[in-house]
């Protein structure tokens, strides 16, 4: 016998698709697909937390990181199968909660089915002989406990628990909208780096960034005209465990170029905002003041020069660059807050407050490479092209002078990291996060069921019906008995 | 002052660890002497080796089991809030106080869930988990009590870290009960329950019970973890940044909504129901002991 195969078409495979696509068990594999997909991306360095780390891999291991690299593993989050999963999850999703939302928006608005011929069926069913007036106590005490009712000849059908339901889309439309929100923050937002020392000004314009990344969509006319006045910043650690303690960060904030200036306080848990603007105090360091002079004593650089912190007790490497000497001069510097031991080799910080500050210097002579129009790292110096001149620990106050010039530590000021962020879309993901919890806690916390009341001549009879099996409908449909007198 | 709240929160711990020992022993006693030979009547009708229960002999020392676990979850209670004091802000700084806090949550859970259910037969169990976790915090992981490092210092410490230690206590609890599902159904699979196990409630209590936990934490687990984002909006500058801790909360979330689901809409139930919450629960617990200390990342508060 011959097979025949029934032909279903483009839109016939298509139908098939959306269905299997749509059903609850593929939802489930896809989430749970999700989960999975989640757990590299926290064994292996991800480039957007720990850059270093990344490359350190391409380092040690060329090899290994070439196939991580093949399969998007060092941004597993932002890769083409983590996003194909959680698309098609959502599409799924949503395939699923509209049909059963408009389902229940007609089962909300049609009437409780009628009362069952035969009551002595249904659970907690019982009977009695009552008074006949029944029917007009049960309406109320129905009214009164906000069941959904119909009135039939001689009974009343009531209904209650569409809460769950409800609740239940709800927080499944909510995960819609917290994507949303994440999309939006990640298309329309923007992230930026700056270090400011302390008495200096940062102005919100692209150039005055280290650091600046936004979304495909981002406007640079969207970047909020405030500027930042670094005031004061003081640091106070543990003397014991040299923990830090407190971040304070004091600021004159000007909203736009001609309004008022206002005085505001920054601590780590609490950011300025400029509308869905923030700017946190991420990170702080110390950048020696320093003056460099020619072998005439004519000044080529007077200025703080920010230092990077390379331990928790904040010593810190950085590069002095004085391109407008001749020759040009190049300091290789080390600055430690409070040192510690001393050697030739260097040195160390001890903690973290600047008690003892001590600036090592690497002075340079020669070509600074800065003209040939290849950026450079401010922290480092290429010294292919220079002569080493020779090697000095200076104290605050104190001068190394050399044939070519000098370089005197004036002081030092603390600078700090501002980190400027826009996210447009956050208050979409807070609503839908608020929004899955209220419909969480009503889908998980209410119960569907029907309550039957029928009266015959004189024979009252009750009864009712749950949805998976939720408890307490027994006492409920007790207390109903008794409203309508039946003697315990 | 801070230095004898310390002491005193220390030995708050101690007496609650002797406590726990003294209700592992009585659960222990419990267990074991409700025992009875075979009788008289039986080997009449031969039954020899039929060995029975009978736990009203042994009811009076599981009443003190179990008011030895009360007086422990007490004493450690005590103990916690002392070591509040004695740091001047809530005692979920490093992992030491996380792990006394855990422990304090897991009892609290087993007490709550037995005013409401006969769950007495888990103390053992409990009690032993109990001592364990005490005793690595105390002899591994002690840290003198110690201000908060900045970005700690947030109202939200207490909310994010509360609703998440609850959560975990419950999750454990419904984990343990799992377990103890599969456990008993494998020894009925063979034949007949042990001796020993026939006053455990039957297999579809346990089944329920284990459901009804999960349910009943499950939205406190999401509000931990949006209490997180929004903590870690204001201290980190986003409020999502697949931090460890954070892609392995999420992937907890995810485990746990996918046995609610598979629970109420496909009608899991039994193993395969008990195999997915214990998975899920363990993704809880990798986060908790992996990421905390050998982890990498902003969550990393250890002090390890």
């Amino acid at each position: 016998m011959k097979e025949t195969v029934p032909e279903i078409g483009t839109v016939g495979l298509l139908r098939f698709a959306w269905r299997q696509l749509t059903s609850m068990r593929t939802a489930l594999v896809l989430l749970m697909m999700l989960g999975v997909a989640a757990i590299p991306g926290s064994l292996i360095p991800q480039r957007t937390q720990n850059p270093t780390a990344v490359s350190d891999i391409f380092t040690n291991s060329p090899t290994k990181a070439l196939w991580y690299e093949r399969f998007s593993l060092f941004d597993v989050y932002a890769s083409p199968w983590f996003s194909a999963i959680y698309i098609l999850l959502f599409i799924s999703l949503i395939g699923c909660v509209l049909p059963r939302a408009f389902e229940h928006y007609k089962a909300a608005r049609a009437l409780p089915p009628a009362t069952p011929k035969n009551l002595s069926r249904m659970e907690f069913h019982s009977e009695w002989k009552g008074s006949g007036d029944e029917l007009e106590i049960a309406r109320q005490w129905f009214k009164k406990n906000r069941f959904r009712v119909r009135e039939l000849d001689g009974s009343i059908s009531a209904e209650k628990g569409f809460t769950r339901e409800t609740g239940n889309l709800f927080f499944h439309l909510a995960l819609v909208l917290i994507l949303v929100g994440v999309s939006l923050g990640s298309l329309f937002g923007m992230r930026g780096d700056a270090i400011v020392n302390v008495g200096e000004r940062f102005i919100n314009t692209p150039t005055t960034y280290d650091s600046l990344s936004f979304g495909k969509l981002f406007n640079e006319k969207s970047l909020p005209p405030f500027s930042i006045n670094i005031d004061k910043f003081v640091g106070k650690y543990d003397p014991v465990t040299n923990a830090p303690q407190d971040y304070t960060l004091w600021v004159t904030v000007k909203n736009g170029p001609d309004a008022a200036p206002e005085k505001k306080i920054v601590k780590v848990n609490s950011p300025l905002t400029f509308g869905s603007t923030r700017v946190y105090l991420q990170a702080n360091g110390y950048s020696p003041i320093v003056t460099v002079r020619d072998s005439a004593g004519t000044v080529g650089y007077q200025g703080p020069v920010p230092f990077l912190p390379q331990d928790a007790n904040l010593s810190s490497t950085g590069a002095i660059k004085v391109p407008d000497v001749t020759p040009q001069l190049g300091f290789v510097g080390s600055f430690f807050p409070t040192i510690g031991r001393a050697n030739e080799g260097g040195g160390i910080s001890v903690f973290p407050e600047a008690l003892d500050p001590r600036l090592f210097l690497a002075a340079w002579t020669g070509d600074l490479g800065l003209d040939n129009g290849r950026p450079q790292s401010v922290y480092r110096i290429n010294t292919d092209a220079m002569k080493k001149i020779g090697l000095k620990s200076l104290s605050p106050g104190e001068t190394y002078s050399f044939k070519e010039g000098s370089i005197t530590f004036e002081t030092y000021v603390p600078w700090v990291n501002l980190q400027v962020v826009r996210d447009p879309g956050k208050s979409y993901a807070l609503l839908g996060g608020i929004v899955a919890i209220l419909g969480l806690l009503a889908s998980l916390f209410t119960r569907r069921r029907r309550i039957w009341v029928s009266v015959n001549k004189k024979k009252i009879e009750v009864a009712g019906l749950a949805k998976n099996a939720a408890p307490g409908l027994e006492l409920e449909i007790a207390q109903l008995a008794k409203a309508l007198g039946r003697a315990e | 002052m801070s230095t004898t709240w310390a002491y005193i929160s220390n030995y708050l711990v101690y007496s609650s660890m002797a406590v726990f020992t003294l209700a592992f022993i009585a659960h222990a006693y419990e267990t074991a002497f409700a025992v009875r030979a075979p009788h008289l009547a039986d080997s009449a009708q031969g039954n020899l080796r039929t060995k029975t229960f009978d736990y009203t002999r042994t009811e009076k020392v599981a009443r003190v089991a179990t008011a030895m676990m009360i007086l422990g979850f007490a004493l450690l209670f005590a103990g916690v809030i002392a070591r509040g004091l004695s740091a001047g802000r809530v005692p979920w700084g490093n992992m030491y106080e996380f792990s006394i806090t855990g422990a304090l949550a897991f009892t609290g859970a087993y007490l709550g869930a037995l005013r409401k259910y006969d769950l007495r037969w888990l103390g053992l169990f409990v009690s032993i988990s109990v001592l364990l976790t005490l005793g690595t915090a105390v002899a591994v992981l002690y840290r003198p009590s110690a201000p908060l490092v900045p970005a700690l210092k947030s109202t939200w410490l207490v909310i994010h870290v509360s609703a998440a230690i609850i959560s975990g206590g419950v999750f454990l609890l419904a984990n343990v009960i799992a377990g103890a599902y599969l456990f008993l159904d494998s020894m009925e699979k063979k034949g007949e329950r042990a001796a020993w196990a026939k006053r455990l409630p039957s297999l579809d209590v346990l089944d329920q019970l284990s459901y009804r936990l999960v349910a009943f934490v499950f939205p406190l687990w999401t509000f931990a973890v949006i209490a997180g984002a929004i903590w870690a909006e204001s201290a980190w500058g986003r409020y999502w940044g697949w931090d460890p801790k954070e892609t392995w909360a999420f992937i907890t979330w995810v485990a746990y909504a996918a046995y609610l689901h598979a629970r109420v809409t496909i009608g899991w139930r039994g193993r395969r129901a008990a195999w997915l919450c214990i998975f899920a629960g363990s993704t809880f617990l990798f986060n908790y002991i992996y990421v905390n200390v050998w982890g990498t990342g902003k969550h990393t508060y250890s002090g390890l």
